[in-house]
């Protein structure tokens, strides 16, 4: 055991600095995981917490994904709120069309958030396509144009499922001429409801950490590094032969898909899903996120889309004022949190600097 | 043998004729010194040698293959690489994963496997990593490897971005102003470097400097640009005493 644990540490100690700091990461949230399930299980949590727990995860997907676009790739979207749009859908449409058929939950799930990541990925290599030609003011707003525009989409979107197949409609329930026993899914304005609440907090953490990994491990790899030198220098990295276009799209269409994993745990975790949610509104809501918790910092990210998520509930007591004081937090968040004494101070206390720090220490010793 | 061969290129911005009848050869091995006053049009040689601009007229050719009209993509992947007078590196990426850049498409793995970490991951990145810290030795940057490439001083930003370009594996090299801003002591340890780099990794140079002297310490042929045309060409010693460039350079 103890042989165990002496090796352990010294596995730890040799991992460079930055996978260092994503064990930490994932262990910190392990442990937060942990500790909410045990708040749980002893009665400890309020139910207001309790009913925040899967949105809390869905919320930080869509920040730490958008953060591979706005931060890592350097590109402004504001049409982000869309991509989780069509994986909610998505999702949603898969799980209530396979409720029959597929029983095993899990199987079903995992099919509904790989289908619902697929399409926003999809949508994201599309509009990637059209819309990464413009740079800065102009790229956002036409990301903000197309994000409106999936979500008017589905605001007058009929679709229904029967023997013959799958109908469209974009006028009303009776134009789809369903036979006999059809279901109509996805109603117009109405959305779609009596998804298969399937979304936990469990599988929200899971997803978080799946979602965290990929980009971290993306950053950190070949295709990362083009990403990069392109929000660095895209004269530079065009002539060094790096193509722009190319990895512009993967970011883009990486970062699309993930939002569209949000979006699955999104519609599996409420009666109904409606397309008004996803309007611009939520769009910069996610941007918020992402620039409180720092361009590229997807820890930040996490912690800043968590403390936003609880704040305005804990805020409810103050009626009309809510989201006036919900406006003064965030202004003064913003000002102190990068101030340069708050950054140094947060330098000095982290737990990664702590853990540097006694390996440093420890290296010193034996040296 | 030659490497370059540019055939009367030119461009001209509104009603400036920035770069006019250009041509030039320059042979495989060659290092190759293109001066000339501020504004003649040096920099903007590069930009159409490079791709950034497309020449109004002329072609060029590398190692006999015609590349004119190509994209920066392309031409870097024929084999020219190139660094910038007001430097460009990526400032808020490491000096290793700066030069990791540069070998972006000599060694290669999907994004896929970087992803899930698959064992091509790790081979490759071994071999990058040795590969640019080789790089880096030449240079003397190998001790800052870890730092974020905007924390150098301005000397060894000079070097690091000879350093990228180097990495893409050029059969031309060219390097604008690399020792702009560098004190004598630099220049002359940076000249050395420039000289080790063209024996080692057998690469034909052009480079521009304003500083005459400098170029004629260092390269074989020298180019003399003023206003877009070609004022002299040929051996430096012929070049420095031409009546002309004196003129150009000192003026009446
Ligand atoms: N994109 C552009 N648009 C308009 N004019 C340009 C452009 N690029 C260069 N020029 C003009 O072309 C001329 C040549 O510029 P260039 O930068 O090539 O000079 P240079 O020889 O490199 O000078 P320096 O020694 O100052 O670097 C200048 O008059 C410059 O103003
Ligand atoms: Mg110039």
């Amino acid at each position: 055991m103890k042989a165990q644990l002496v090796k352990m540490k010294s596995q730890v100690q040799k991992l460079n600095r930055s996978t260092r700091s994503n064990v930490i990461t994932i262990g910190v949230i392990v442990i937060a995981y942990t500790i909410c399930m045990s708040m749980i299980k002893a009665g400890n949590m309020s139910n207001l917490l309790q009913n925040l727990l899967v949105a809390m995860c869905y919320y930080a997907i869509m920040a730490v994904s958008l953060n591979l676009t706005v931060g890592i790739l350097g590109q402004l979207s504001l049409g982000h709120a869309g991509f989780m749009c069509i994986g909610a859908f998505t999702g949603a449409f898969f799980s209530k069309i396979m409720v029959g058929t597929i029983d095993n939950v899990l199987i079903r799930f995992t099919l509904a958030i790989l289908i619902g990541a697929a399409m926003a990925g999809l949508f994201g290599v599309l509009i990637g396509i059209v819309v990464l030609r413009l740079r800065g003011d102009y790229l956002a707003i036409v990301t903000l144009a197309f994000g409106e525009i999936i979500k008017n989409v589905l605001n007058v979107l009929y679709i229904g499922y029967d023997s013959r197949g799958i109908h469209f409609s974009v006028n009303d329930t009776a134009s789809l001429n369903l036979e006999e026993g059809g279901m109509v899914i996805i109603k117009g304005a109405q959305g779609i409801s009596g998804t298969p609440r399937n979304s936990t907090f469990t599988i929200g953490v899971i997803l978080l950490i799946l979602t965290y990994l990929v980009i971290v491990n993306l950053i950190n790899s070949r295709s990362g590094r083009a990403i990069m030198a392109i929000r660095d220098n895209h004269i530079a990295a065009e002539s060094i032969g790096i193509d722009i276009t190319k990895y512009k799209i993967l970011a883009f269409s990486i970062s699309a898909a993930l939002a569209g994993v949000a979006g699955v745990l999104y519609s599996h975790n409420i009666a109904t899903v409606q397309s008004t949610k996803f309007g611009y509104n939520t769009s910069i809501l996610i941007l918020v996120f992402v620039v409180l918790g720092g361009m590229g910092n997807l820890r930040g990210s996490i912690i800043a889309a968590i403390l936003l998520t609880v704040l305005p509930e804990y805020l409810r007591f103050m009626r009309d004022y809510r989201m006036l004081i919900y406006a003064i937090v965030l202004i003064v968040m913003m000002i102190f949190n990068w101030a340069p004494a708050c950054v140094n101070w947060r330098k000095k206390h982290s737990l990664k600097g702590f853990i540097d720090n006694k390996i440093r220490k420890k290296a010193k010793e034996e040296a | 043998m030659e490497m370059l061969s540019v055939k009367n290129i030119g461009i001209s911005f509104g009603g400036l004729q920035a770069v006019d009848s250009f041509s030039i050869t320059i042979n495989k091995g060659e290092l190759y010194g293109l001066i000339g006053p501020n504004g003649a049009g040096k920099t903007t040689v590069f930009n159409l040698l490079t791709g950034v601009y497309k020449p109004d007229m002329g072609q060029i050719f590398l190692e006999g293959e015609n590349i004119t009209g190509l994209s920066t993509i392309e031409i870097n992947k024929a084999g020219i690489a190139r660094t910038f007078q007001n430097i460009r590196l990526f400032k808020n990426m490491s000096v290793l994963d700066n030069v990791k850049c540069g070998l972006h498409n000599n060694y290669k793995y999907s994004s896929a496997s970087g992803i899930l970490r698959l064992p091509s991951y790790f081979k490759t990145e071994r071999i990058m990593n040795e590969q640019a810290y080789e790089i880096l030795k030449v240079f003397d940057l190998d001790k800052e490897a870890k730092l974020l490439s905007s924390n150098l001083p301005y000397g060894k930003q000079r070097k690091l971005e000879i350093a990228r370009a180097l990495a893409t594996n050029p059969k031309l090299l060219l390097l604008d102003e690399p020792a702009a801003g560098m004190n004598p002591s630099e220049t002359e340890e940076l000249m050395d470097t420039i000289r080790l780099v063209r024996e080692k990794y057998d690469v034909t140079i052009l480079l521009i400097e304003h500083d005459m002297k400098l170029v004629a310490g260092i390269c074989e042929k020298i180019f003399v640009l003023n206003f877009g045309v070609k004022l002299a060409n040929g051996l430096p010693q012929d070049v420095l005493n031409d009546p002309e460039v004196i003129k150009a350079y000192l003026g009446e």
